[in-house]
Order: C-alpha cells, then sequence, then structure tokens
C-alpha cells in the first residue's frame, strides 16, 4: 500500500509539474507581434550559444536598440557589434547583463546609453518582466531581480512565472500556442528595426524639476560598470543617444553631471543630442515623433558612431577574416531584406 | 502574513518539516515558536496584546483553579466539623472570589478589544451627537492599531476561562502552553472559535507522520485556497467596482450583489476555515468544523446553526442562555408574568437575550452601525419567525404532501439564502441609509436589468469566461458539499485512493494556479472574516 501511495503521489505530481510546465509555455507573453522589444534579451544566448564574439557590446534601454545597427557598423566599418538593449533597462539591469555578457564573451568596447542614470528606484513592473524574464537562470540573473522587484513584485514570480502571468489565460491567441516552444527572430544582433516616419511637430521642451541631481545609486552602478569593464579588459564609453522629445527630456544639469563623472573617472562620453555631424533630420529620421530613431536615423548614428570606434578605440575591422565575415555579411544580407521588406509592406 | 502568500506556503512547509522531524517532546514549543513568529510578522506590535491576554487569563484561571482546589481540601479535612449550611456558605464565597477574579479578566481582555476595536467608532458617534446639538468642539478621533484576529483570540481564551470558573475545562498550569492554545497559528486569522475542552490537548501530544495525517489536511490546504483565489477573489473585483460607485449600479446589480456577495464570503471565509483545518490536520490536529452547508438551511435559526458554528454556539453559551437564566432576568420574568400574563411574560427573558446577543453578534464582527443592524435584523427575522411558527406549523399539518416536497424545501432553502443575502448587503456598503436605498432600487431601476444582456456585467472588471470558470467552480463546491457533509471529502476515504487523491489534489492546484485571482492586479491577501 506505502508502496503504491508513494509511485501514485510521484507519477501525478510529475504530470502536475509538467502540466504547469505546458502552461507556462502558453501562459507566458510572446513579444512576437506587439511589444517585440521583450523579446530582445533571450535571442542574445543564441548568438552566443553559436559562438560568436563580438568587439563592441552595447548596454542600455530603447535609446540603444534603437540607434545602433550592428550589421550596418559590420558593413561599414568591419566592427561586429551586439546590442544588449531592452525597454526601460534601468542600469543596475544593464549592469547585471553586462555582467553576464562578461561570462560568454570578452568585447574591447562597452558602450552604456546613460539615460537610465535619472532612475534611482524600481520604475516598472512590466518592463522589468522584459528584461528579466527571460535572461538565464544564474546568480547573476537573481540578483538583477532583487535589485528591479518594485513593491509590488516578488521573487517567486520570476522563478515560477506562472504567478505571474496566470490571469492571461482568458486573452489567449493563436501566438500563445504557435510560439510555445520556439521564437521567430525581431532583432539584428539586438536592433529592433522601426521603418515609419512619425516627424516631430513640437518645439516642447521637458518639463522644469524641482531638483535636478542625478540619484546617487546611478554613479554607484557606473562605478561597478567600470570596475566590471577593468576586470574584464574592456573599454567603456558613456553615451547619450539622440533624442528629441519634451518627453523623454535630457537636461544640461543632467549632462554636465555625467561630463564631471567621465571627466574624474577618465571615461570617455559623448551626447550625440546636439552632435550636428550625425545629420539627423528629426522631420524623418524618427518614428514617433522624436523619442526613437527610425531605421534611416539609425543608419545615420551607426555609420557616425562607427568612425569614432574604429578612429578613436581602434576597433580591428574584421571584414577580411574570413571565417568572421561569412557570418557577418550573411547577417548584413538579412537586414537589408528585412529593411527592403519592411518598406515594400509600406 | 498572507495565507494567500508564497512565504506562509514556505513557512508552512518549513514547521510542518520541522514539526516531525524534531523529537516529539519538542513538538509543541515548536508550535508556539512558530505562532508567535507567524503573529510577528503579521506586525510587530500586536505581540503585546496577545501576550497581556495570555499572562491575564493564564494568572485568573491558575488563581481560579487554587481557589477551587482550597475549597475542595477544606471541605475534604472539614467533612466532619462543618453543617451542611456552613459548606454552603463557605462555597459561596469561594465562588463570589473566584467569579470576581473572572469578571476582572473579562473586564481587562474584553476592554483591550473595546478600546482598540471600538474608541473611533464611539468617539465618532459622540461628536455626531455634539454636532447634533449644535456643539463645535469636536473629539479627535485617535487611530489605533487593531491586532490580527483580536476578536477570535480573545473569544476563545475568554471561553476559556469562563469554562475554567464552571469547572467544565481544566485550568493549565503552564503558561507556554496556553499562549500556544491562544496564539495557535493557524486560527489566528480567522477562527474558528475553537474550545479549550476540545483543542487543548491536541496541541500538546505527540504527533506522528503518516499518511492519513497529513495527505488528508494537505488537500483540504488545496481545496481552500481553490475557494478562495477561484471563486472568492474573482468575484470580490465585480463587487468592489458595484459598491463604490452605488449611483451607477441600481436595481439588477443590487440583486447581482445580494447573491454574488454570499457566494464571495461563503468561499472566502470557508476556503480559510478549510485552510485553517487543513494545516491543523497536517500537524495532526482535529480543529472545529465551522460550517455545514448553511445555503441548505431551511430558516434562518438552522442558517446560524450551519453558518460560522463555532461563533454562533460562543455567544450560545457564554451570552445567550446565562442572560436567559441571570437572577435580574428571572425577577423580570416574574414580574412581567403577573403584570402583563404568562404568555407575554415567559417571552421577556428570551427576547431580551436574543436582541442583547444579535446586537453582540453584530457589534462583535465589526465597529459600525451597519454591523449592529444588520445583527439586530437577524434577531428580528429569527423572533418573527419564532412567533409566526404556530402558523406555519398549521400550514405544514393542513398541506402536508407540499410541507414535504422537494419542491417546497427548495422553496424555503432558496427564501432563507436570498433573506440572509439581502442583509448581509450592509456589509459591503457598510452605511445603513445607503444600503437601504440600494435595496429600494430593486422595485423600481427596471432599466438596469439590460445591462444583464448587453454585456455590461463585463465592465465590472470579470471577464465573461472568468464568470465561467466561477460558475463551474461554484458548481463543484456544491456538487461536493451535496455529496458529503462540509471537510468529509477530505476524509479518509479518498485517502484510501491514492490515484484518485493524487489526482484532485493535482487538479486543485493546477486549476487554483491558473484560474485563480492573484498577483499583480488583486488583493488576494485579505480574508474578509479576518477584519471582524
Amino acid at each position: 500500500m506505502v508502496k503504491k501511495r508513494i509511485i501514485s503521489v510521484i507519477a501525478v505530481l510529475l504530470i502536475l509539474i509538467l502540466l504547469l510546465y505546458l502552461a507556462t509555455l502558453i501562459l507566458m507573453p510572446k513579444y512576437m507581434s506587439v511589444s517585440k522589444e521583450g523579446a530582445l534579451i533571450s535571442e542574445y544566448y543564441t548568438e552566443a550559444d553559436l559562438g560568436n564574439t563580438h568587439q563592441v557590446i552595447f548596454v542600455g534601454d530603447c535609446e540603444v536598440y534603437e540607434s545602433f545597427v550592428p550589421p550596418v557598423l559590420w558593413n561599414e566599418y568591419g566592427i561586429t557589434s551586439y546590442i544588449r538593449g531592452s525597454a526601460q533597462q534601468l542600469i543596475w539591469q544593464s549592469y547585471y547583463l553586462l555582467e553576464e555578457t562578461f561570462e560568454y564573451e570578452s568585447p574591447d568596447v562597452v558602450v552604456f546609453n546613460v539615460l537610465s542614470v535619472k532612475y534611482g528606484e524600481p520604475q516598472n513592473e512590466a518592463y522589468n518582466r522584459m528584461t528579466l524574464d527571460k535572461m538565464r537562470w544564474s546568480k547573476i540573473k537573481a540578483d538583477a531581480i532583487k535589485a528591479s522587484m518594485t513593491e509590488e513584485e516578488n521573487f517567486a514570480s520570476y522563478i515560477f512565472p506562472l504567478l505571474r502571468f496566470h490571469s492571461r489565460w482568458n486573452e489567449l491567441g493563436a501566438e500563445d500556442f504557435r510560439y510555445m516552444f520556439k521564437r521567430d527572430k525581431v532583432s539584428h544582433n539586438g536592433y529592433l528595426m522601426q521603418t515609419s516616419v512619425v516627424p516631430k511637430e513640437s518645439d516642447r521642451v521637458g518639463e522644469e524639476l524641482m531638483d535636478y541631481s542625478l540619484p546617487e545609486i546611478g554613479f554607484e552602478y557606473l562605478d561597478k560598470m567600470k570596475k566590471l569593464c577593468e576586470e574584464n579588459g574592456a573599454e567603456l564609453v558613456l553615451i547619450k543617444s539622440p533624442t528629441n522629445s519634451w518627453k523623454f527630456w535630457w537636461y544640461d544639469e543632467w549632462d554636465r553631471q555625467i561630463e564631471a563623472y567621465a571627466e574624474k573617472n577618465g571615461l570617455d562620453y559623448y551626447n550625440f543630442i546636439d552632435e550636428e555631424g550625425v545629420g539627423l533630420d528629426w522631420s524623418r529620421d524618427t518614428y514617433d515623433g522624436g523619442i526613437h530613431l527610425n531605421v534611416y536615423g539609425a543608419e545615420k548614428m551607426t555609420l557616425y558612431f562607427g568612425k569614432i570606434l574604429s578612429e578613436v578605440y581602434g576597433v580591428e575591422d574584421l571584414r577580411t577574416d574570413d571565417g568572421i565575415s561569412g557570418v557577418w555579411d550573411k547577417k548584413y544580407d538579412d537586414y537589408i531584406k528585412a529593411k527592403e521588406g519592411s518598406a515594400d509592406k509600406k | 502574513m498572507a495565507f494567500t502568500s508564497v512565504e506562509f506556503i514556505c513557512f508552512l512547509a518549513v514547521t510542518v518539516l520541522l514539526y516531525y522531524l524534531i523529537p516529539k517532546r519538542t513538538q509543541w514549543p515548536l508550535l508556539l515558536l512558530a505562532s508567535y513568529i507567524f503573529y510577528f510578522l503579521a506586525g510587530g506590535w500586536y505581540l503585546p496584546f496577545i501576550a497581556t491576554t495570555t499572562v491575564s487569563s493564564y494568572f485568573a484561571a491558575v488563581i481560579m483553579l487554587r481557589s477551587s482546589e482550597k475549597e475542595k481540601n477544606y471541605i475534604e479535612s472539614n467533612r466532619d466539623n462543618m453543617s451542611k449550611d456552613e459548606r454552603k456558605t463557605y462555597k459561596a464565597v469561594q465562588k463570589k472570589k473566584r467569579f470576581r477574579i473572572l469578571v476582572a479578566a473579562l473586564i481587562l481582555n474584553f476592554g483591550i478589544l473595546g478600546v482598540l476595536k471600538y474608541t473611533g467608532f464611539t468617539l465618532s458617534n459622540i461628536n455626531s451627537l455634539i454636532g447634533f446639538f449644535g456643539g463645535q468642539d469636536k473629539i479627535s478621533v485617535p487611530s489605533l492599531i487593531l491586532p490580527l484576529g483580536i476578536s477570535f483570540y480573545t473569544f476563545q481564551t475568554m471561553g476559556y476561562l469562563i469554562d475554567v470558573y464552571r469547572n467544565t475545562t481544566t485550568a493549565e498550569k503552564n503558561i507556554f502552553r496556553l499562549a500556544l492554545f491562544v496564539s495557535f497559528f493557524p486560527q489566528l486569522v480567522q477562527g474558528p472559535i475553537s474550545r479549550h475542552s476540545e483543542l487543548a490537548s491536541q496541541l500538546y501530544e505527540k504527533h506522528t507522520a503518516s499518511w492519513s495525517v497529513i495527505a488528508p489536511g494537505a488537500l483540504r490546504v488545496c481545496w481552500g485556497y481553490f475557494k478562495k483565489l477561484v471563486i472568492a477573489d474573482t468575484l470580490m473585483v465585480a463587487i468592489k467596482a458595484i459598491v463604490e460607485s452605488p449611483a451607477e449600479h441600481e436595481g439588477m446589480y443590487v440583486v447581482y450583489l445580494i447573491i454574488m456577495y454570499s457566494a464571495e464570503i461563503y468561499a472566502d471565509f470557508t476556503g480559510g476555515i478549510d485552510i485553517t483545518i487543513g494545516v491543523a490536520q497536517m500537524l495532526g490536529i482535529r480543529v472545529t468544523e465551522n460550517f455545514n452547508r448553511p445555503f441548505c438551511s431551511k430558516s434562518t435559526k438552522e442558517y446560524w446553526r450551519r453558518w460560522h458554528i463555532t461563533m454562533g454556539s460562543w455567544f450560545s453559551d457564554y451570552v445567550f442562555y446565562p442572560v436567559s437564566i441571570c437572577k435580574p432576568m428571572q425577577k423580570l420574568s416574574k414580574f412581567s408574568r403577573a403584570k402583563l400574563g404568562a404568555a407575554v411574560g415567559k417571552r421577556i427573558p428570551v427576547y431580551l437575550a436574543t436582541i442583547l446577543t444579535w446586537f453582540l453578534t453584530g457589534l462583535w464582527h465589526g465597529a459600525g452601525w451597519n454591523f449592529i443592524v444588520w445583527g439586530l435584523l437577524n434577531c428580528l427575522i429569527i423572533l418573527v419567525s419564532q412567533e409566526l411558527q404556530p402558523l406555519y406549523d398549521r400550514f405544514n399539518n393542513k398541506h402536508k404532501a407540499l410541507a414535504d416536497s422537494r419542491g417546497w424545501e427548495v422553496f424555503c432553502q432558496v427564501r432563507t439564502f436570498l433573506l440572509m443575502g439581502i442583509i448581509r448587503i450592509l456589509d459591503c456598503y457598510r452605511d445603513v441609509p445607503l444600503t437601504f436605498k440600494m435595496f429600494g432600487t430593486v422595485f423600481y431601476s427596471f432599466s438596469s436589468w439590460r445591462d444583464l444582456f448587453n454585456g455590461s456585467l463585463s465592465d465590472l472588471g470579470v471577464s465573461l469566461s472568468q464568470y465561467a470558470v466561477v460558475i463551474v467552480a461554484i458548481i463543484i463546491v456544491w456538487a461536493v458539499s451535496r455529496k458529503t457533509e462540509e471537510g468529509a471529502l477530505f476524509g479518509e476515504k479518498l485517502c484510501s485512493r491514492p490515484l484518485l487523491f493524487s489526482f484532485c489534489a493535482a487538479g486543485l492546484i493546477a486549476a487554483t494556479l491558473i484560474f485563480g485571482s492573484y498577483g499583480i492586479g488583486y488583493d488576494a491577501s485579505q480574508f474578509i472574516y479576518s477584519q471582524f
């Protein structure tokens, strides 16, 4: 009797675990047709598992995954790169993603977009999930979750995402079943292509703030990021991607604090907001009225920054390396096809 | 640490594991430690209050015990020297001493409960009176903490003291054992209100882990979560939407509220009690059942024998009966019989005791006029039913076939369900005039019934597919309760069929995890009765 009990309990337990696992696969958001930025984080592992390494790693929020095009960087300068970007990526998330990246590869240059230094505390659960859910499990992920959770969140729901996404059962669509076990690729080495054009219309500037001091925690993580890069032999470069919207205004007061930090710590900082050399046209190079760049703006930004990477930081041109160029030429071809395909649809 | 939190499940798993791993003689101290940790995590400031109740009750009970022993020994040793009258006088003196101790302990503990729970309500009413008479100076209403489960543990402990006074249970000589009886963590959130004679010895016994102990308990816990998260917390969203904007939800929505709030509070309260009983069962302890299919009741009186049984029996044993037979009441009865006749005279003590019992029952549920009116309406229905009983009996005798038919039984059940549901909406609106006004709209706001068919119900925050799940869940709960007495499903019968048992447990867990209303966007932490 005891044996029978044990066997039946174990059997049913296994069935239950399998059922809950399948339920989790169905219920978790797929980010395939909407909010595609939610699928960015997991794509890096496909690249890493193939053994593809990169000379340049970008980390940061939407301002990096919408501003730089790795296939273009390759095609023009022979630089291999990957963007570990995600929506509203907070600075501590960037730090942990970078720490994780160093577990897989040793880039020469790490480029960090400083917009997230303005956040002193966890912000938004939905964005947290987009960044953290698909990170591979490790101590680094656990630390990233602990640093990022808002008050309403709990750690258990990251271990068992069913606890968070169970309520999606009444909004499931065909996509949830189609992408249960696999995902389509949504990015080009982390770049999320946007081909539409929505010009900037208003000249409105950011609203005045009571206090322009950037939170201390942001600088603490910049310190940690700098130390991490030093330990891994990479050069940390700080940038501020170009934006031109009052909603995400980058204040001069903030800029001066970042400049001072960079100077004090011997880091380079490039603010591209007013950089005329990039040649941005805000009536054509943005897809959302100036908040983010579209593919035309991102290509201009990539061309401009690629030159800095190769000339200032001496990032080597690898186009003559047959092993690497085979892979990267294919990536470029795919990128061009996707861009043309997307333009044709319009 | 709410029952529905991941932390509680981890806490429970660790407690149960340790409970059966440590030497058996240390099981009850572990339970005491776990209970105090549980209570501390609920709120560190709650501890002094439960400790005061424990210490004061311990000393009161011990003093009463010593007095009884002294009395017994004295009479024993002076049996030959004392006349019957002397013995009687001595006993009366000792009993009076014990009574004083009891009253002092009751005043202290009910005083704590009263001050913490009713100060705000009392002062607000005094301020209203001051305002009514044109006064300007109002008393500031302090915001006092209300320790978790204070009504439950105070009533349970005071019941113990009265039982010690009545010699129906033995006084606990070990203060830590009494502390466990007062603070036993599964009961802290929402009862039941256990009796010392039934619970205490089980707490201190040595328990051995076995399939027949742990499995039914675990299944009962799963069943509780299923009721709470799938039914109660899903309906809560819609109920909140109706109650928060009454002007937009008249007529049909009030009928919806009457029915759905009944379902919600049943699933919430019985779900919580299932978790309590299941957790205790996993620890080898049988806690008193608190429900017995209340919605099958054919009368209000029967309903109250089936709903929150331990509270009902507490008020019967410690308020209703003592008040009905106390000396002043007997005198009043005698006086009334002489002045108003036997028929009226014999009713007066019963009526007064019933009114007092229901007034206190209402007040126990919360510091608000809605609770008091709710209690008194229950009282009114019970007394009117009692007076009409001869009429019912005549009708039943005249139409025996009808009275014995299943249809009549269902009619009585539906009538009781609706009656109880109607007065229960006082708990939803928490405002007496508004409740009556909203109930009135049922009889004139006919246009609202259109919303039943145009999809407006899904605007209340519960989608049609969620309604479908809730309805299926209610049917399952109903079917289970029809098939068995409350809780019996989880008995040894099911455990003797391990495969079926495992499938039931797995099904409940899966259904609760997927269809339950919990996590971000839901507030599953609060049980309705934990606020009482």
